[in-house]
């Protein structure tokens, strides 16, 4: 168990220039509800920072934030828009359009050449292992494979910085599993920076290079755990006396913070 | 684009089997509806002859109708012509209807103040019984088609911006969150979102609307009596004649043009959703 101090962040901060960048930020909603206090976080290409905290506490608040959605009311956030994947809690798919059609949207919105969009699409698709569903409507398939669809659809973006708000929470344990080793294969070769919400503690420590823990409402980075694991991660490491120390650790700190 | 050519073979084949239950699908839906079909007219040739003598000319036996109020040439030359006539009125101010009521609910989306200074109007609208502005119609357009036309499209308008407006506002917030990140203006917002996601909602009110321009165009016709005669003249003209085999085949034909109209609408419906939207089954 390692608890990163705020010098080594610091000095990691200087190595590499963080991709995504909180400095101070607060945000208070216009009905006057804290939802952001003083959040400070840098996450470089290369890190996997999960975040856990109590329900409403702000997470996606933070992500919002993250992806411009929304405005902080003071602070500075620092990223790279054009190169953002953003996978929410449902796979919010277009019930219309096909397995290819979707995964195609956002490059159709952002008005890439023709060619160049089903070359992203056919890529992202055979990443995601959805290649003999493209023609398929959203409606015809599983949850575990909606939430795929979701994935390639932000992997077409090619993410510098990719967020991720709970995106396995309703799927079932075996899927979220899978799902969850196939992430970190897709973080092992695209090297992107990632901010993962997450209610599972489990999947926290196995996904991430960093855990953050929040407080409750206003929303403060109240601990920061360093995951040491290699990667490609094995599932057996979840079986490890050092996971679980970890794993320990940071539900301790949750839980002080709720009495 | 090779990866997806191979896909779609699979796919195919796979939908062969599924025609077989298809077939089997649509026998299912009709054989009931023959059947309660046949009970009807059983019911109607025991009760024409259960009339005695000299009510007997009240309901006249299918056979009768069918022979003499329809099929014969002195019934056809004068009920085609009329039927055609309404159908083109009911069609003509269904389709003003619907292009009408559309751009207003787009309006309205896209500007809402629109929505809180002209809804309430929409709703007296539904409220006035338009029968009563029929006469002043009369004044103005005489007994046109446009006068006819303008009943129609007042009687059938409602549905269509009510429900095309619901359809519109109701996107899930994800998907705006989702095309807001991508910067999509609001050209792209309507037509890449808002319009098909509404396409059910839309469809409808198309279907409500077509059965209630059909009943506008046949009311309308009797109140009117004059013009070029559609089936609502027929109707009226055939009860003052005492002509019930032809009352009851002008009848037959003003069912057939609503079922016409309401079929139409659910087979399109079912057309454009099938693949994706819950009130089809897949
Ligand atoms: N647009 C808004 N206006 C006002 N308050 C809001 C708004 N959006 C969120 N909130 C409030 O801000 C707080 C943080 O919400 P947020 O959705 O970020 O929480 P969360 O940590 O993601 O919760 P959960 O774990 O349940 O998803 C909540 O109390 C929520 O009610
Ligand atoms: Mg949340």
């Amino acid at each position: 168990m390692q608890v990163a101090t705020k010098d080594q962040r610091l000095m990691e901060g200087s190595t590499t220039k963080p991709t995504l960048s909180f400095r101070g930020v607060n945000l208070t909603f216009s009905d006057g509800t804290d939802a952001l206090r003083d959040i400070n976080l840098d996450i470089s290409q290369n890190e996997f920072v999960s975040i856990v905290g109590p329900s409403g506490c702000g997470k996606s608040t933070l992500l919002r934030v993250a992806s411009g959605l929304e405005d902080a009311s003071s602070g500075a956030l620092e990223t790279d828009h054009d190169h953002l994947g953003y996978v929410f809690q449902d796979a919010t798919l277009l019930p219309w359009r096909t397995v290819s059609g979707n995964v195609g949207l956002l490059a159709e919105l952002r008005k890439l050449p023709k060619p160049e969009r089903e070359k992203k699409v056919a890529d992202a698709l055979e990443l995601v292992g959805l290649d003999k569903f493209a023609n398929y409507h959203p409606r015809r398939l599983s949850g575990g494979m909606r939430m795929r669809v979701s994935l390639a659809r932000a992997l077409t973006m090619d993410p510098q910085v990719f967020l991720f708000d709970e995106p396995f929470g309703a799927l079932d344990e075996i899927t979220r599993e899978r799902l969850n080793d196939e992430l970190t294969q897709l973080f092992v070769t695209r090297q992107f920076a990632a901010l993962f919400v997450t209610h599972s503690i489990f999947e926290a420590v196995y996904l991430s290079t960093r855990v953050v823990v929040m407080s409750p409402r206003p929303g403060r980075i109240i601990a920061e755990f360093k995951i040491p694991f290699a990667y490609p991660r094995q599932p057996e490491i979840r079986f490890t006396p050092q996971f679980a120390e970890i794993a320990g650790n940071i539900s301790e700190a949750l839980r002080k913070e709720l009495d | 684009m090779t990866i997806i050519e191979t896909v779609n073979s699979p796919i195919s084949t796979s939908q062969s089997s599924p025609k077989r239950t298809n077939a089997l699908k649509r026998i299912n839906n009709i054989v009931p509806p023959l059947i309660l079909f046949g009970v009807i007219i059983a019911i109607w040739e025991i009760l024409s002859a259960s009339l005695s003598g000299a009510r007997k000319f009240l309901l006249p036996t299918p056979q009768s109708v069918l022979m003499q109020g329809i099929l014969s040439p002195d019934a056809y030359t004068e009920i085609l012509p009329s039927f055609v006539r309404t159908a083109a009125l009911a069609l003509a101010g269904l389709m003003v209807a619907i292009i009408l009521g559309m751009i207003v609910a787009a309006l309205m989306y896209r500007f809402k103040w629109l929505e809180r200074a002209s809804f309430p109007y929409l709703v007296a609208l539904q409220a006035v019984p338009v029968l009563a502005i029929a006469p002043l119609m009369a004044v103005v357009f005489g007994y046109s088609f446009t006068a006819k036309g303008i009943i129609v499209v007042l009687i059938a308008f409602f549905p269509i911006p009510a429900n095309f407006l619901l359809g519109l506002r109701s996107v899930d917030k994800g998907l705006i969150d989702l095309f807001r990140l991508n910067k999509a203006s609001w050209w792209t917002r309507f037509f890449k979102l808002a319009l098909p996601n509404a396409l059910p909602q839309l469809l409808t009110g198309f279907r409500i609307s077509a059965g209630l321009a059909v009943i506008g165009a046949i009311v309308g016709e009797e109140f009117f009596q004059a013009g070029v005669p559609g089936l609502g003249m027929r109707l009226l003209q055939y009860l003052d004649q005492v002509e019930y085999h032809r009352l009851y085949g002008a009848l037959i034909l003003s069912s057939l043009l609503g079922i016409s109209f309401y079929t139409f609408f659910t087979r399109l419906s079912h057309r454009l959703l099938r693949n994706w939207h819950e009130s089809v089954q897949a």
